[in-house]
């Protein structure tokens, strides 16, 4: 019958018109900021700075070696090195970034600085409600607020943050035994060239 | 005055009439032309876009349930200051005037598209005596009025000199030539059966009771073809979805009134939704009463409010249809104009006629409903056999 396709449709949307006030499963609206939804575990948009400890600046992993700024393909990463060096958070002395700026009103949430960063300093955040009046400093991020606890990361990549780690620690494990192993072939060092001396002497 | 010592109820539905002529025992005699005509006009301006804003959000709030979400509820408690919010925010926006536009045209366009959709309510009765105008040819005043829409909206495509605009326009003046001939013929039947062209001699040869039951001419079944073809006509008049292709948002960005802006673009919005009101009021005036009760019982209630209630209630309808049915293509349109609405609305005029010389009583009511579904069954079957209004078929998406 011609129109009997009509009736199905109207009947249709009168059943969700109804319905919707029946059932609260039709409604799948989340009332966004009394009602939040947790994220899902890979959600990222703009990248922080990751520090070990309690101090942000003591503890910052970032050694300024500028590869994330070299790689980032909409060049928002600002970095300037340091002059000195200061220990870090295992007390090696190393560089550190006098300033680093993200401005993210220019970046494109790629995570390519957090592929390339050879010391798991930048990771990539979840917090998106960044809006602010001033548009052009206020989306400027310095080191001070990109700066995150290792124990933030955790929270917001639990299964990510647990890898980082447990690389961290088998490379400071190799770190260490390298650097007892130089400790002890020292004095064996030192021995060895009298050694050879007087064996070439000998010779 | 008599109507004074009426009883409570028929003093509550002429309260309008009496506040005006209250009003009017202050005015000099010389002044009371025009003191009358604004004491009319006045109350319509007010009501009117008063029950456009409130429709915006019945629709928004309809059309959100039918998509199950909520609709806009944040302004006011349960979004009930949305409209206000809306009309705050339109009068702040920029007024742009593309620079190689028209601008006189361009600004003339929403003001006549306005005028015009006001012009329409002059003959519509409201209530008992409460008509602006009561005209002889009242109905054909309503639909030469609703003409000057279709050169508002010319004015505003050609005017904007874009080429969105112009398609729009085309397009509405396409579809609105071609429905406006199905509109006055599917009312037309009720002009037949009353004899006048007055809506308020329509709406009160309606206004009678047999028992309980009111002589409605949507209640026969040349009445009710005819409210179905007026209403589906009235829907193409008035650019509403499925037949919204000269606004087609996703198509033409948003038709004749792309480079409108600001205020403008709300004028042609309530515009729309005026042009939409008029002829549901004529819908009702013809063919559902106007505003006599539904029931012989229930006179007691003021006429306007059955009046507002019917309005109410094909408001929704329109809401319904809009929130169901996809947009139509151009070609789909013009055969469902052109080749089952002008035949539906030709043979329902048979109908019509042929009830005049048939005796009373239920035989003609039968003879008549039959000959109408066999007039629709044969007249759909004959077109789908011809493959001129089918269901869609993708040639290259299937």
């Amino acid at each position: 019958m011609f129109g009997e396709g009509i009736l199905r449709g109207l009947a249709e949307t009168a059943r969700n018109f109804f319905g919707s006030y029946v059932s609260k499963d039709r409604l799948t609206t989340v009332q966004f900021p009394e009602e939040r939804i947790a994220p899902i575990e890979a959600t990222r948009d703009f990248p922080f700075l990751v520090y070990d400890g309690t101090d942000w600046q003591q503890g910052m992993r970032c050694v300024a070696c500028q590869i994330c700024e070299k790689e980032c393909p909409p060049k928002c990463i600002y970095i300037d090195k340091s002059k000195d060096k200061k220990p870090d958070a295992v007390g090696k002395q190393q560089f550190y970034p006098a300033r680093f700026d993200i401005d993210i009103s220019v970046c494109m949430s790629c995570q390519i600085c957090v592929e390339v960063c050879p010391f798991d300093a930048i990771k990539m955040d979840t917090e998106f409600e960044l809006s602010t009046q001033d548009r052009f400093g206020g989306l400027m991020f310095d080191k001070h607020k990109l700066s995150k606890s290792n124990e933030y990361y955790h929270e917001i990549h639990p299964t990510e943050a647990a890898a980082v780690d447990a690389t961290l620690a088998e490379e400071r494990a190799k770190a260490e035994a390298r650097a007892k192993a130089a400790a002890e072939a020292k004095p064996a060092a030192a021995a060895a060239p009298a050694a050879a001396k007087e064996n070439t002497g000998g010779a | 005055m008599i109507v004074f010592s009426a009883s409570g109820a028929e003093r509550a539905d002429q309260i309008f009439v009496l506040i005006k002529h209250w009003l009017m025992g202050y005015v000099p005699a010389a002044a009371q032309p025009l003191a009358s005509a604004v004491l009319s006009v006045v109350p319509i301006l007010m009501a009117f876009p008063l029950i456009f804003a409130i429709t915006t959000l019945l629709e928004r709030k309809g059309l959100g349930r039918i998509q199950n979400r909520y609709g806009p509820n944040r302004v006011g408690p349960w979004g009930l200051l949305q409209p206000m919010a809306d009309g705050l925010k339109s009068l702040t926006k920029e007024d742009i005037v593309p620079d190689s536009a028209d601008k006189w045209v361009h600004l003339c366009a929403p003001l006549l598209l306005v005028v015009a959709s006001f012009l329409a309510y002059a003959v519509l009765p409201i209530g008992r005596n409460m008509v602006v105008a009561n005209l002889s040819a009242g109905v054909l005043f309503f639909f030469a009025i609703g003409a000057l829409v279709e050169v508002a909206i010319f004015m505003a495509g050609w005017s904007s000199r874009s080429k969105y605009s112009l398609l729009g326009a085309m397009r509405a003046i396409a579809q609105m030539v071609s429905y406006e001939t199905p509109l006055v013929l599917a009312g037309l039947v009720a002009v037949m059966a009353t004899g006048s062209l007055s809506t308020v001699a329509i709406v009160e040869a309606q206004a009678q009771y047999t028992g309980i039951l009111p002589h409605w001419f949507v209640f026969t079944p040349w009445g009710f073809a005819g409210f179905v073809l007026f209403m589906i006509a009235a829907t193409a008049e008035s650019n509403r979805s499925p037949f919204d292709l000269p606004e087609g948002e996703s198509e033409i960005i948003a038709g004749y009134y792309i480079e409108y802006s600001g205020f403008k673009f709300a004028l042609f919005f309530l515009g729309e939704y005026l042009g939409m009101f008029a002829t549901s009021g004529m819908a009702i005036t013809l063919f559902l009463g106007g505003w006599s009760a539904p029931f012989s019982f229930l006179t007691w209630i003021p006429s306007y409010l059955w009046f507002f209630a019917k309005l109410l209630v094909i408001t929704c309808g329109f809401i319904w249809v809009r929130g169901t049915l996809p947009r139509l293509r151009m070609d789909q349109l013009m055969h469902f104009a052109w080749k089952f609405m002008l035949p539906m609305t030709l043979l329902n005029i048979f109908a019509a006629a042929a009830w005049k010389f048939f005796p009373t009583g239920v035989v003609r009511w039968f003879a008549c409903a039959i000959f109408l579904a066999v007039a629709f069954v044969l007249l759909t079957r004959g077109l789908k056999k011809r493959g001129d209004v089918r269901a869609r078929q993708y040639r290259f998406a299937d």
